[in-house]
């Protein structure tokens, strides 16, 4: 209905589209306060351990490897899938929003093991200031992947359904920023945290 | 604690069964009213649905006016505890619950609503758009405020309000000191308007970044546009602050977390460094949006243009920066050693710069202007010197060394209050009595008005001047009694007077309403405070459309209406066409309910309750995403019809 400039890609081609996408890097730049929020009070708690266990303790390295792999895999691969996008391939695309997809369910299966462990071996969310603070800032990353994969969900049965419409295009186009946006903190959870936390 | 003891009020008093008793009947009459007059269709599908960005402010303005009668009643309350040494009128408990959620509602509900009025009203008025960039998005937000504030207020009828002070500082806030399910409400119900909050934060800065009239650079923007930008910035990167601090709350209250406890590396100070860096800024976005309503008013009724224009927006952005900077100075006596105290002395005092080039702006739009002495304008002129005055104490209190006299004592209640309420209050009042003819189509009466003015003032010297010297003399704040010898009886009697005489004003308000409602003349035409922003370049009622023809403002000024009006700038150049409208929606209203079951559910541990609201709150969010709502379109003939029928209506009322 609302007025289509083809001179742009099919994500920006209405006024409302364009709006939206501004909108959600404003979404971005407040949820950068939020995480931002979480790094600081990390670092103010990360050595109030009390009787708990440390970080240098608890951390194994395996499983956060096969984490961020996983995580960048799929930064890498709903690239891809725009870039389908743009192209005009929906078979393409709904293939590699799959692929992301499971990928993050994947990153998901790794932190539930995770946070098991981290029960098992004495470092539940109510121990000390430091495992609250840790699994709250991994815990808010792990629920907006867990938001994620059911929000890719639904825009993959209406790219299926509806085919590329303005409105699909630009909800994938949204979608796969707040996916890039997660990889970035977790980049830094992996460095700051876990790297830092097993020095 | 038994489940059911919980919902019982902890410390109930006579008063406390009073509400209850008048909560009650208020509802039941409210239900009855409305269904007797078979009104629940008209709103519900006018008001509870709508995306229209000026019914959804004018939501927003009911509610600030019934919380500010709320949190009026509970400071009216305090005073007269503290009237009387020795009163036995509140227990200590019951006084620590009145000077909570007074500063809660007051705060959070009343001032936070009623600067979201404005912003929703005026903002695409005064940049020449349709609607806000994302209409559904805004009634959202009004829903989770709505729900939040009413949650909030269920407090004091179901388990006892929370007890632990605005600022709700731990360990005192844990669970351990406050034992009753209050405190939860707190941190939920805060953190569901918060995020009604930055919601709004988003679509604001959105509809002034991308949606602005052609011709209308940045710098073209009328000031209040200019000072709800820059306070929706400061929404989106303090909130989460907020949202973060508030999530840890909850959980160490409902889930033993152990992030502020006294124990296990629990750390208590986080709380108030983080509460204060949201709580700082926040004072800025109440302001600065007071200050842009100023600077509408003044120059309207200086008959001048606004002087510094330039320095206005500069000084407004310096504000906003200096005010991330500044949250230590809430509690300098809490041990961070010299330096860090020296340093954010000294950025506090730099705030008292741009502040004080705004106040000489100010000055001389007046100068030499052909003053006006209308309500608006008379409340900008007691502005001006009252809130003076509370910066100059404010700097008083920057001074860290000087601080350890005035911490904690009345001196810093009068001070915030003085900031306060001539800043942010008498901005929302003037505002209210100046657009109220846009609004709703008569003026608000000048004499009750200007009566009004001078009562508030009087009341608000009387209650205020008072606790700068108890608060020198040693008076300390949130203490609920004192005993005579302490000789601080007179000077509270005299605020207590003072409470009631701005009592009195605040009933002349709703009197001039109701008497204007009643008598004044409607045939006003669209302009009558010959004013010079855009919002007054439309009809009155404004059309759902708001502008038949869009604006271009290339050859105008900041003050287009102005330009058009005195200097023949064409603005409304092109034909009429056909215009894009947003559907209204039931769902924001559906969601905000979910967020209400959800929030209750959590402040009493009702797990399964509380998994339901989630799951109603998610599915609304999936109903959305697969919803295909593309808005609709007013024909060319329909819009020029209705154009057609407001000439016919000023015609035949004769208006001017």
């Amino acid at each position: 209905m609302a007025h289509v400039d083809h001179s742009k890609p099919l994500e920006y081609a209405t006024e409302e589209n364009d709006l939206k996408i501004f909108g959600f890097w404003v979404f971005l730049g407040a949820e950068i306060m939020l995480f931002g929020t979480l790094f600081a009070s990390y670092f103010a708690l990360v050595d109030r351990t009390g009787t708990g266990p440390t970080a240098a303790e608890i951390f194994e390295i395996g499983p956060v490897l096969a984490e961020t792999f996983i995580l960048l895999a799929s930064s890498f691969t709903i690239g891809l899938a725009i870039h389908a996008m743009r192209l005009g391939s929906k078979k393409a695309t709904l293939t590699f929003m799959g692929i992301t997809l499971a990928l993050g369910l994947a990153f998901l299966s790794v932190e539930m093991y995770e946070f098991v462990h981290y029960v098992h071996v004495g470092a539940g969310i109510t121990v000390s200031a430091f495992t609250s603070i840790l699994l709250t800032t991994l815990g808010t990353h792990g629920l907006h992947v867990t938001l994620g994969f059911f929000w890719g969900l639904s825009i993959m049965i209406q790219i299926a359904k509806r085919g590329f419409t303005p409105a699909t295009a630009n909800k994938t186009f949204i979608f796969s920023l707040y996916w890039h946006f997660l990889d970035v903190v977790w980049i830094f959870i992996f460095s700051f945290v876990y790297l830092k936390g097993m020095m | 604690m038994e489940f059911f003891e919980r919902f019982m009020v902890p410390h109930p008093s006579f008063l406390i069964y009073m509400s209850m008793v008048l909560i009650a009947l208020v509802s039941i009459a409210l239900v009855a009213v409305v269904t007797y007059f078979k009104l629940w269709g008209y709103l519900w599908r006018e008001w509870f649905t709508t995306v229209d960005h000026k019914k959804i402010g004018i939501m927003y303005l009911i509610t600030a006016l019934l919380m500010l009668f709320r949190g009026g009643v509970d400071a009216v309350m305090l005073r007269y505890q503290l009237s009387m040494p020795e009163n036995a009128f509140l227990t200590a408990q019951h006084y620590n619950e009145v000077f909570t959620t007074h500063g809660v509602v007051m705060i959070l509900f009343m001032a936070m609503p009623f600067i979201t009025f404005f912003f929703n009203f005026l903002v695409p008025l005064q940049i020449g758009a349709r609607d806000v960039a994302f209409p559904r998005l805004n009634l959202i937000s009004f829903w989770l405020f709505f729900m939040g504030a009413m949650l909030f207020n269920l407090s004091f009828v179901i388990g006892g309000s929370p007890d632990a002070g605005w600022t709700s500082y731990f360990p005192l806030a844990d669970n351990e000191f406050s034992t009753s399910v209050g405190t939860n409400y707190y941190m939920i119900a805060i953190q569901i308007a918060g995020i009604g909050t930055l919601i709004t934060g988003i679509n604001f800065i959105t509809t002034i970044m991308k949606m602005r009239a052609p011709g209308m650079t940045l710098f073209k923007m009328p000031m209040f546009t200019w000072s709800a930008l820059i306070a929706n910035l400061i929404i989106v990167f303090a909130f989460p602050v907020l949202t973060v601090a508030l999530a840890m709350g909850a959980m160490d209250r409902l889930f033993d977390t152990k992030f502020f406890a006294i124990g296990d590396g629990g750390m208590d100070m986080l709380w108030a460094n983080l509460f204060w860096v949201w709580g700082h800024p926040e004072v800025y976005i109440l302001i600065l949006p007071a200050f842009g309503l100023f600077s509408e008013i003044i120059p309207t009724f200086a008959r001048r243009n606004l002087y510094g224009y330039n320095a206005m927006v500069w000084s407004m952005i310096l504000i906003s920066v200096l005010s991330f900077t500044v949250w230590t100075h809430h509690f300098f006596t809490m041990g961070q050693g010299a330096m860090t105290n020296s340093i954010f002395s000294i950025t506090t005092m730099l705030i008292a710069i741009p502040t004080g080039i705004k106040i000489f702006n100010w000055l001389f739009t007046l100068y030499k202007g052909k003053i006006v002495m209308t309500t608006p304008m008379l409340y900008s002129m007691h502005f001006i010197p009252l809130f003076t005055l509370g910066g100059v104490t404010g700097v008083m209190l920057a001074m860290s060394a000087a601080d350890y006299q005035y911490h904690n004592t009345m001196f810093l209640v009068a001070h915030f209050h003085n900031v306060i309420i001539p800043g942010v209050v008498y901005a929302m009042l003037a505002g209210l009595t100046f657009y109220w003819p846009k609004m709703f189509g008569f003026m608000l009466n000048e004499r009750i008005g200007k009566a009004t003015v001078w009562v508030m003032s009087t009341g608000f010297v009387l209650a205020f001047i008072p606790m700068y010297i108890t608060g020198l003399d040693g008076q300390a704040r949130r203490m609920y009694t004192y005993s005579e010898a302490t000789g601080f009886t007179t000077l509270n009697m005299v605020s207590f007077i003072g409470a009631a005489i701005m009592a009195v004003s605040f009933g002349m308000l709703v009197w001039n309403i109701w008497y204007s409602f009643k008598n004044s003349p409607r045939n006003i035409g669209s302009d009558p405070w010959n004013a010079r922003g855009l919002e007054w370049a439309t009809h009155t009622p404004i059309p759902s459309y708001n502008f038949a023809i869009t604006p271009d403002v290339t050859n105008a000024s900041s003050e287009a209406f102005w330009d058009m009006k005195k200097n023949g700038v064409e603005i409304f150049k092109g034909d009429i066409k056909k215009i894009h409208m947003p559907n209204y929606s039931g769902l924001p209203f559906v969601m905000g309910v979910f967020f209400f079951i959800l929030g209750f559910a959590m402040i009493f541990s009702m797990w399964i309750v509380a998994i339901i609201g989630l799951i109603g709150v998610l599915g609304c969010m999936v109903y959305r995403t697969f919803e295909k709502d593309e808005g609709f379109y007013i024909p060319e003939e329909e819009v020029k019809a209705t154009e057609k029928k407001y000439e016919e209506m000023y015609k035949k009322r004769g208006d001017k």
